[in-house]
């Protein structure tokens, strides 16, 4: 029998090995956008799961809004590393230290 | 009479001084010194008006306010005239010599060329004490005072491209600087415990005030009269040169002759003498002052006497003479006998500046030559200067019948009547002041006038009189120093002259007590010849013209025997030294000592760099921490939101 638990674990499971994504990857940008795309995943089955739990259709209603900004902030996202990549000739993480002072 | 009067008074010089100093250029030489001596000459001729309403027995004294400058929390601060005998005396004498000074300087300053410059400034001067001594309040007061030390401090430093006159002018504000501060303090006293600065507002409180104990010290509590009346006298001090702050006055012989005699012997320097004679009220509340004043009078005049015999500047001799003489005035005030030092005072105005007018008619026919070791026998070539000098000097020391002679001879035995604590040890010091008196005022007379010709050839050429500029003033000076005390003494001393002007205590009044003893003038004058004062200053002259006529060997020998003394009065009892060794120098080190630690080391280096170079330091810290890597700040989010959670969520338990 699968219970709230175990899709409360997956979810925690997932945000893990996100943020760990996140944090490890030194190279590619594009995959950093794929983390985040999973961090918002996970949150995801968050909602779903305990919408489905508590009986309440709100939290999957917030599911598709999550979706629908998701997506918008993928395009935003790629569209900022083609403009990365034309301007600094690479999208290697490592290499992008602007931020600092 | 209309109160348009004293204005007019007071302003006319004011508006002589504006023009010539502004428009000196405008209205030429001959312009300036007619618009100064034309306004002084007018202030003189009113003073002369008021003195002559004053004289009149049902005469009330006028005290009227003029113009309020501010009222803060209760304190009115204004312009006003307090004109009763003793300012009608003083104001007829300041314009008397000041009109004398203004006609001998068109002679002695005449080929300088800052001659209109000159003018403004003794007109201003002029002003200046007029204010000083017609206030009726301590506000106006110290204006006056302030403003006779800055025009002071002007004319001493007028030849400005001499380094000694610029030093000279410094330390003249400098010292000054000292006693204005102990007036400063004397004048916040009485406004803190009176909430007054009208004099008769402070002196109808005065009672109130000795009763009153203040401490400065902790556990020793003193009269309020007695630390204003020594707040008060410090700034005499100052002003009047007493000793210790008596250093700047033979520095300030640097001036130009007509100032000597003006500032630094007849007028300003009385400043301190009349502020005492003024505040009469409050120092006869306070034994304590009284004393510290006869005392300081009395050294001042007998040590000041002393190092005027070794000094060879014609104008230092006189000016040791004219701190010798202040001395006397400062010590009759302390034994209550204000009268007689402010007679003394009068007639000292008169012979002080003739005397030093007539240095000054020798200084222009010896072609700026002030050594006297380098003069001798003038008289044939200089006979208007030559007899009214020896009237001078007589009247200096105090020989029958001159003014000096019933000023200081009644003021010595005031002070010989005194029962204040030190009176005996001030009796002895102005009593052997007579004879140091006249031994340096007669050497000085003796090396100039008699003798050997000691000038050289070029120099005895060109020696003649002096022209009539010159010798008009040293007249019209003569005739009061001569005259003046046989008019003035019974009046001024004995009579009522001062009702009201001047309070004294009747179990001190000295003066009182002189009175019962004197028949006229001429009695006073006999009775004088047999006195001590007269034969020791018969005895002083004799002395002078036996070291310096008979036999000029003599002070050469005596020179030799004593030549520690010798040394300590040349070197003005290492006064000056200590002055500039420890007290200069030791400000100057304390100085630095706070400015290398308390302003580099603490405020720059501490709290100015040093909170900029900490910033800086952790600053350096931090940036270590900043990667400029997306997923360190990322990590740093998420780690800190976890923290944040866990803080939340383990709370409550």
């Amino acid at each position: 029998m699968i219970t709230l638990t175990h899709y409360m674990a997956l979810s925690a499971l997932l945000l893990a090995i996100s943020v760990a994504g996140i944090f490890i990857n030194r190279k590619n940008v594009i995959l950093l956008l794929m983390c985040v795309e999973l961090l918002l995943l996970a949150v995801n089955f968050n909602f779903i799961a305990l919408s489905r739990f508590m009986g309440d259709a709100t939290g999957q209603v917030f599911v598709f809004f999550i979706l629908t900004v998701a997506a918008a902030e993928s395009a935003i996202g790629l569209a900022i590393l083609v403009v990365i990549f034309r301007t600094r000739r690479s999208i290697n993480v490592q290499d992008l230290d602007v931020l600092r002072g | 009479m209309s109160s348009g009067i004293y204005l007019a008074i007071v302003l006319c010089p004011l508006a002589a001084a504006l023009l010539a100093g502004m428009a000196g250029r405008l209205i030429g030489r001959a312009g300036a010194h007619s618009v100064t001596i034309a306004a002084v000459g007018a202030s003189f001729a009113m003073s002369l008006m008021v003195l002559r309403e004053q004289l009149d027995p049902a005469a009330v004294p006028l005290n009227q306010e003029i113009y309020t400058w501010l009222v803060t929390d209760g304190v009115r601060m204004q312009v006003g005239f307090l004109v009763d005998r003793l300012t009608a005396l003083m104001m007829t004498v300041v314009t008397f010599v000041s009109l004398m000074v203004h006609i001998y300087t068109i002679g002695y300053m005449h080929d300088d060329p800052g001659y209109q410059r000159f003018f403004s400034h003794i007109s201003l001067f002029t002003f200046a004490m007029l204010m000083l001594v017609m206030s009726n309040n301590f506000m106006q007061l110290y204006f006056g005072w302030e403003a006779v030390g800055l025009v002071s401090y002007l004319l001493i430093g007028f030849w400005y491209k001499r380094p000694t006159a610029i030093f000279a002018n410094l330390k003249a504000f400098l010292v000054n600087r000292v006693g204005d501060f102990g007036l400063l303090l004397g004048i916040a006293t009485l406004l803190a415990y009176t909430g007054s600065l009208d004099y008769q507002e402070v002196f109808a409180q005065a009672a109130s005030l000795q009763g009153q104990q203040m401490e400065i010290f902790p556990g020793s509590p003193w009269s309020v009269a007695t630390i204003a009346c020594l707040g008060l006298f410090v700034g005499a001090m100052a002003k009047s040169a007493q000793m210790p702050l008596h250093v700047w006055l033979p520095d300030s012989m640097e001036g130009p002759t007509p100032i000597s005699a003006l500032i630094h012997a007849a007028t300003m320097v009385t400043a301190g003498v009349f502020l005492l004679a003024r505040m009469s009220p409050l120092f006869e509340l306070s034994q304590t002052a009284l004393s510290v004043v006869l005392v300081v009078g009395a050294t001042t005049a007998l040590l000041t006497g002393f190092i005027g015999i070794v000094q060879n500047d014609i104008k230092r001799v006189v000016a040791y003479s004219t701190l010798s003489q202040l001395g006397y005035m400062t010590a009759a005030l302390g034994a209550s006998a204000y009268a007689a030092g402010i007679f003394h005072l009068m007639t000292h105005a008169f012979f002080k500046a003739l005397l030093f007018l007539a240095a000054g008619s020798v200084i222009v026919a010896m072609h700026h030559e002030q050594d006297i070791r380098k003069m001798g026998g003038l008289r044939r070539y200089m006979p208007v200067t030559y007899w009214t000098s020896l009237m001078g000097s007589l009247a200096l020391i105090g020989f029958p019948g001159f003014s000096g002679f019933f000023s200081k001879d009644a003021l010595i035995e005031a002070v010989g009547l005194s029962e204040l604590p030190f009176a005996g040890f001030a009796y002895y010091c102005l009593m052997a002041g007579v004879l140091v008196t006249a031994v340096y005022s007669f050497r000085m007379f003796f090396l100039v006038f008699h003798g050997k010709e000691r000038m050289d050839e070029e120099t005895r050429h060109h020696l003649h009189e002096s022209p009539w500029v010159i010798t008009v003033p040293l007249v019209l000076l003569a005739i009061p120093s001569v005259a003046i005390g046989w008019l003035a003494i019974e009046p001024l001393l004995f009579g009522s002259y001062f009702d009201g002007a001047i309070v004294v205590n009747e179990d001190h009044n000295v003066l009182a007590e002189l009175g019962r003893e004197f028949h006229g003038s001429g009695q006073f004058v006999l009775h004088g010849m047999l006195g001590w004062p007269v034969l020791l200053s018969m005895f002083g002259v004799g002395l002078a013209w036996y070291a310096y006529l008979r036999n000029p060997a003599f002070p050469e020998n005596v020179r030799r025997r004593l030549a520690s003394v010798h040394a300590l009065l040349v070197n003005k009892y290492y006064l000056d030294d200590l002055n500039d060794k420890v007290i200069a120098r030791g400000a100057r080190g304390l100085g630095s000592l706070f400015w290398k630690i308390g302003d580099a080391l603490l405020i720059d280096g501490a709290m100015v760099n040093g909170s900029a170079r900490t910033l800086g330091w952790i600053a350096g810290y931090m940036r270590r921490g900043q990667t400029g890597y997306l997923y360190h700040y990322a990590f740093a989010m998420i780690v800190s939101l976890a923290a944040l959670l866990a803080w939340i969520i383990f709370r409550g338990s």
